[in-house]
């Protein structure tokens, strides 16, 4: 899936002729790829955090802290925590991907896998089986 | 005709974040899904591509600007709890016909002296407090995607696909927000 960048992989002006007076450097595919991946992450902590807060009360008093006195309630750790992993998870994936070649539709589908079980998450319907 | 600061912020995070981010959608879809081989001259592509880059970074911006107001400034007004007294959960709000003074949107909804109110608490607003957060996040790694790849997006068709799809999610997640926002600002609004 991971291998170190060599231009040559895509044939961009052969597909579109109308792109060969831009003069377009190849670029790799980690930095896409980290994009697509670490934005399922933020994702699928957005929804786990959710359904943990119903589940637990620590958890839910852990997201409780994060509102700085402000009455957001537990939405206030949710929502920054996953805003936090998302930078953080791109910002790894990036350094260690910016001068690779990712294969993207396999970063697109993890990307896509998680971001759909982070939306369930968040579906009420879907959280509420667990309210004690 | 006047607005107090309260429904200015809801204006402010609904109307027009919500507009802004709406029209930026638009023309930022039609433009991703005109990037084909064959439609345009390389002049073309640089006046299209330019107008992309800042609409696609204009709806990001516009939809972190919208999720930041609604959570930080107008949910805590929308949630605060202020009807209690003593054992009675919801004193406040008996015979209201709005939410008001002694009685918060959420108290109101979920007290139902409105009818059957308390669904659109406990799954309007669930859901959309929650699943917003997820339009931000795409919308900026889909800006991030275009601005990345630029006109090579027109050469590579599933790519563009991708961040098509990448786009539409933040929509949908931006839809529900503002769905039940709309409705729940109709029911029980914030004073």
């Amino acid at each position: 899936m991971i291998t170190d960048f060599k231009p040559g992989m895509y044939d961009d002006v052969g597909v579109a002729p109308e792109l060969k007076g831009l003069n377009l450097a190849e670029k790799p595919d980690g930095p896409g790829a980290a994009a697509m991946i670490s934005a399922g992450v933020g994702i699928f902590v957005l929804g786990l955090l959710t359904t943990t807060a119903v589940i637990s009360g620590t958890v839910k008093s852990f997201l409780l802290w994060w509102e700085w006195g402000q009455g957001v309630g537990p939405l206030a750790g949710k929502s920054t925590i996953a805003v936090i992993a998302w930078l953080i998870s791109w910002a790894i994936l990036y350094f260690l991907w910016r001068n690779k070649d990712v294969v993207l539709k396999t970063a697109f589908y993890i990307g896509l896998g998680l971001g759909i079980l982070g939306a369930i998450g968040t579906f009420p319907t879907f959280f509420e089986l667990f309210h004690s | 005709m006047e607005l107090n600061s309260r429904e200015i912020w809801t204006v402010i995070h609904g109307l027009v974040l919500g507009t802004l981010f709406l029209l930026a959608f638009a023309g930022g879809l039609a433009g991703l899904w005109s990037l084909r081989p064959g439609l345009m001259t390389t002049a073309g592509i640089k006046e299209r591509m330019g107008r992309l880059y800042v609409g696609a970074w204009v709806m990001a911006a516009a939809a972190w600007g919208a999720v930041i107001t609604g959570t930080w400034i107008v949910y805590p007004w929308y949630r605060v709890n202020l009807s209690t007294v003593g054992e009675d959960a919801y004193a406040g709000c008996a015979e209201l016909i709005l939410p008001g003074q002694t009685c918060s949107p959420r108290d109101f909804l979920k007290s139902n002296v409105s009818g059957n109110t308390e669904a659109w608490h406990a799954f309007g607003m669930e859901w959309k407090e929650h699943v917003t957060w997820a339009a931000p996040i795409l919308a900026t790694a889909a800006a991030f995607l275009i601005a990345y790849y630029g006109p090579r997006l027109i050469a590579r068709p599933w790519l563009r696909a991708a961040v098509i799809v990448m786009f539409v999610g933040a929509f949908a997640a931006a839809v529900v927000g503002g769905a039940f926002g709309a409705f729940l600002n109709k029911i029980a609004p914030i004073v």
